[in-house]
């Protein structure tokens, strides 16, 4: 058995569709120990800001139903760390690197895009949806100008494709993905988290210093495939789909939708192997259903 | 840092005291890697997150782990149901330890537990000389280890909340009138922050190395979500460190509490 696995998104070949969701995975190092990187058809890196960002205080994890909330608030080295230290080491693996931006401005957004476009990153996903950051994060993807705008500023100072992450904490998703490719994305990632809250009723206080935090995990599934199926209806570049996956059918399923590719997050959490799990799983579903051509299932699910 | 992470059997579970189990698991591979003050994280059928948990012992001939933990909430509680036999899902040993190969050869070693925080310092015990265990607990029905303790240390104080047992005291009375001896060279604490940042304050007062291991609500435990961090004073920078990876151990001093 040893199936061709692999998609095209914006024009990059994965060698398969799975790839680490930005946030869960770090950098790649921390889970070298368990399995190469180059096992995963991709990783998408911590969120980068142009400089060092400490991020919010902890507790920073809540446990929930079938999920968890997070409010890490992006802390990460910096963009140079991340292209000096941890690149090199990345690209050796195989996988498809992709660097993960966030910023407050605009010239955060910008000025780290131009460091990114001189090396050799595969991709850059845009962080328009942190939920946990005051400045910046979410609030430039809540609204089509906002979303618009980063993707038209960071569009005009690198050729690297651009993926851009839509946030779900929105009335219509699919006006904000048409907005982002009119201004150039090559595609777009969803869902980030759901903003959450959970209170501990001892102390009265919420559970995370933050107040509120971001909701992930399997319980956020359905929203995130009727999320993918909406918004690969509504434009034309490629959908990459991500929110609450676990499984090889949740993987099929995220595709069906009209997901080219899917990302695992909260998942690896649970079972660091999950992501080589879902990646077996669907070289066996190939098999079973005489498939040679993954990306042949994507979009087809049948609407009543 | 190596870990693993598999399926290992359960091999011995007991009740220690009320809500609180003992766990020794078959699991050579990461028995062999595994050092005193790390953790282990256990899956836990029907929850997202994984529930971290000292090492308490160490057999890396008999090639097991044991840990100690309380039934504090739905996933421990679910953990406690399992039986001999089970499987346990589990990556380890993760975290750095207690820096036992820092300590002088000369001079006393003792180690601080309050509560549950008491069992990593077992294993600590068992690998350092001249050992005093001063240990904290509510009250008589909460006491543990404590004949395991006597085993391996030179002195074991005990103190209780209510004085049901040992001193009516909080672990830093007899901390204190330990330093004062003036013969120790480190010490190694676990238990509720609060008792940790006594002790931080106690030891700096003698001059005598301290580290302390910290918890925090965690995520994947092996350092890629950067969700379980402490504010930690390093070089004369206020960082937000970690407790998965840089820790659960740090040194005392560091420690912004």
């Amino acid at each position: 058995m040893s199936k061709d696995l692999s998609v095209k998104v914006a024009g990059v070949t994965f060698p398969n569709p799975v790839i680490a969701a930005s946030g869960t995975y770090g950098f790649g190092e921390d889970y070298a120990p368990l399995y190469p990187l180059g096992k995963l058809g991709g990783i998408s890196c911590k969120g980068t800001t142009i400089n060092e960002k400490a991020g919010n205080l902890p507790p920073r994890i809540a446990e929930t139903t079938a999920g968890m909330l997070n409010s890490v608030g992006l802390q990460n080295p910096g963009v140079d760390v991340f292209i000096n230290k941890y690149l090199p080491e990345l690209k050796k693996s195989g996988s498809v690197i992709i660097a993960n931006l966030a910023g407050a401005t605009i010239e955060d957004y910008t000025a780290a895009a131009v460091k990114l476009d001189k090396t050799d990153v595969d991709m850059i996903e845009l962080n328009i949806s942190c939920p946990n950051v005051k400045q910046g994060g979410a609030t430039w993807g809540t609204t089509c100008e906002g979303a618009g705008s980063v993707t038209k500023a960071v569009r005009a100072v690198t050729k690297k494709p651009i993926m851009v992450k839509l946030t779900p904490n929105v009335t219509n998703i699919t006006e904000i993905a048409k907005a982002v490719e009119a201004e150039g994305a090559d595609c777009v990632s969803l869902i980030n988290t759901l903003l959450g809250m959970r209170i501990d009723i001892r102390t009265r206080r919420p559970v995370l210093h933050n107040n509120v935090g971001g909701f992930s995990g399997p319980a956020i599934f359905p929203v995130a495939v009727r999320m993918v199926w909406q918004v690969a209806n509504a434009v034309n570049i490629d959908v990459v789909g991500m929110g609450g996956i676990t499984t090889w059918e949740d993987a099929v399923e995220m595709m069906m939708a009209g997901a080219k590719a899917i990302q695992m997050g909260t998942a690896i959490f649970t079972d660091p192997y999950a992501p080589l799990k879902v990646i077996d799983g669907l070289e066996r579903y190939m098999t079973d259903n005489n498939i040679e051509d993954l990306s042949s299932i994507v979009g087809t699910v049948r609407p009543w | 840092m190596e870990f693993k992470c598999a399926g290992y059997k359960l091999i011995n579970k007991k009740a220690l005291a009320e809500n609180i189990y003992s766990f020794t698991i078959g699991c050579p591979d990461a028995a062999r890697l595994a050092a005193c003050g790390q953790f282990v994280h256990i899956r836990v059928d029907g929850f997202t997150l994984r529930r971290p948990i000292s090492i308490c012992e160490i057999d890396r001939r008999m090639g097991t782990l044991t840990i100690v933990f309380v039934v504090k909430g739905h996933g421990t509680e679910a953990l406690a149901k399992l039986n001999e036999g089970d499987e346990v899902d589990m990556i380890a040993p993760l975290g750095n330890g207690y820096s036992i190969s820092r300590v002088p050869e000369k001079g006393r070693v003792i180690v601080v537990g309050g509560g549950i925080g008491v069992p990593p310092l077992l294993q600590t015990a068992k690998e350092c000389k001249n050992v005093t265990a001063v240990l904290g607990f509510r009250s008589y029905g909460n006491i543990i280890l404590e004949e395991k303790f006597r085993k391996v240390c030179d002195n074991v104080i005990i103190c209780t909340d209510d004085g049901s047992v040992g001193e009516k005291a909080i672990v830093t009375a007899p901390l204190k009138r330990e330093l004062e001896k003036g013969d120790v060279s480190a010490v190694f604490s676990c238990g509720p922050t609060r008792m940790l940042e006594a002790v931080a304050e106690l030891t700096k007062e003698y001059g005598v190395f301290c580290e302390v291991s910290l918890e925090e609500r965690m995520g994947c435990g092996v350092g890629a979500c950067v969700g379980c961090v402490a504010r930690i004073n390093r070089n004369g920078d206020e960082k937000l460190l970690r407790v998965c990876k840089d820790g659960p151990v740090f040194n005392a001093e560091e420690v912004l509490f």
